[in-house]
């Protein structure tokens, strides 16, 4: 994607992925990205941004993860996974732990990210995430239209807040009928 | 987990085999390490994580019943959002005494919950839900909108992350609020009738406690809230056309563990299988 700020974009990516500079953590944070979200496996948890951190010291592979909703119950397999990928890579001290500060947002979602979302059939979150960060969050309602992810028709309408899982929504596209799920903004 | 659970399950033998509990910890608080909660922070996290605890587990009970199956989905989902956010707040709870999540939820009895008494009241009919839904999600909207600033730092991140999700159950509340006093007579009608059946309720959610007194910085006084849920509340009420019922205001007592007779049936459902077979899991 050409951005017009490429400084912000950069520091945006920074927080959304703070890959590790080290050689040997950065090894093991490759190895962790390759996770998947058990429920939309087209997207890791690099993608997602819940990948937060993960550092070699010695023989100890210290990796964190940050849920996307705080009832996520694919969470359990997210972190098992990554025990699982980084074990079988050879690393013999590994642990997982969740942390909820920063709290995720849909805004970490990376661009390659939501391309396969779409490609999967599920809409990708449009716009950002409005509730303030500090204060009372007031009454910001921002609207974008969601594209069909098969037709790409913007004349669709959502049939129910919530939907399959914690993070999606569900909509209908008005041209071709066909239902489909939305990953809302968070 | 405490003494008194492993020995149940030390001594329990039956065919759920190996006792394998799920080991998932959330560390609410920041990166940096894990923190212990002071008995009086504990007490105000076992005040909010009850709250959510005991509300999900009535909205659960719709699962299957609800007028649409997209409200089956919705409601199974606000009570998700709300574990989770009963896990983070009971594990934050339990640093100060040693005792996990699942101690706090499944091993306590009515006298030891904190919660209030709204989120006890029956489910209802749809309308009642509603009506109890729409109260308490404006109320935690606000909450946790200042939580966010708590000068402690776990209590800030499970608010920070929870008040993004209780935004959406605001709204969810908020339009079944208005199609249903809008809809047809007969539900409108319901719709006046379970908003002043909840009414009495929502006077306990916003009194002050000597424990928020001495919290003052880390807590959010509960009284400081009640503007901005009124003014929150006041145009969704005008748009539906209802007006706050007038009536008498609950005695309370939920926050020293003085319950009606609602809980006891809640959480005998809630803990019965964990009592009747410890540290099973599936």
């Amino acid at each position: 994607m050409v951005s017009a700020h490429p400084h912000s974009s950069d520091l945006h990516e920074a927080l959304a992925r703070p890959r590790p500079t080290d050689p040997a953590s950065l090894a093991a944070w490759t190895i962790a990205a390759q996770v998947v979200d058990p429920e939309i496996p087209v997207l890791t948890i690099e993608d997602l941004g819940v990948l937060r951190s993960v550092n070699v010291a010695g023989d100890a592979v210290a990796v964190t993860l940050t849920p996307t909703y705080s009832g996520c119950p694919a969470m359990d397999a997210m972190r098992d996974d990554v025990l699982e990928v980084l074990t079988s890579a050879g690393y013999e001290n590994v642990s997982v732990r969740l942390v909820l500060s920063p709290a995720w947002t849909t805004d970490w979602m990376s661009e390659i990210g939501k391309a396969k979302l779409r490609e999967y059939g599920i809409a990708a979150p449009t716009g950002h995430s409005t509730v303030r960060e500090s204060g009372p969050a007031g009454p910001v309602r921002l609207k974008m239209a969601v594209k069909c992810p098969r037709c790409s028709s913007l004349n669709t309408r959502e049939l129910a807040h919530f939907g399959s899982t914690s993070c999606k929504s569900l909509y209908e596209c008005r041209d071709c009928l066909e239902p489909f799920d939305y990953f809302k903004v968070l | 987990m405490s003494d008194h659970i492993e020995s149940h399950a030390d001594d329990h033998t039956d065919d759920h085999g190996h006792v394998a509990v799920d080991g998932t910890v959330l560390d609410a608080e920041l990166i940096e390490g894990p923190s212990v909660a002071t008995a009086d922070v504990a007490e105000y996290a076992l005040w909010l994580g009850d709250d959510s605890l005991i509300l999900a587990q009535q909205l659960g009970a719709w699962i299957s019943r609800a007028p649409e199956l997209e409200e089956d989905v919705a409601l199974g989902n606000v009570a998700l959002d709300l574990i989770g956010h009963a896990r983070s707040l009971l594990h934050y709870a339990g640093t100060a005494s040693n005792q996990t999540e699942d101690d706090l939820a499944y091993w306590r009895t009515e006298p030891d919950f904190r919660s209030l008494h709204i989120v006890e009241q029956p489910n209802g009919d749809f309308a009642h839900t509603i009506a109890r839904q729409f109260v308490v999600a404006h109320y935690l909207f606000e909450l946790y909108s200042r939580l966010r600033a708590s000068a402690d730092a776990t209590l800030a991140a499970i608010a920070a992350k929870a008040v993004k999700e209780v935004d959406y159950h605001r709204d969810h509340s908020t339009q079944w609020v208005l199609r249903l006093a809008q809809g047809t007579d007969e539900s409108r009608r319901r719709m006046i009738t379970a908003l002043s059946d909840v009414w009495p309720y929502v006077d306990e959610i916003f009194r002050d406690d000597p424990l928020t007194d001495r919290l003052e910085g880390t807590a959010v006084r509960p009284s400081s809230l009640r503007p901005a849920f009124d003014a929150a509340i006041a145009p969704v009420l005008a748009e539906a056309e209802l007006e706050i019922p007038r009536g008498f205001v609950a005695t309370g007592g939920g926050r020293v563990g003085k319950h009606s007779e609602h809980l006891a049936f809640i959480l005998a459902e809630m803990q019965v299988l964990t009592r009747a077979h410890p540290g099973a899991s599936w």
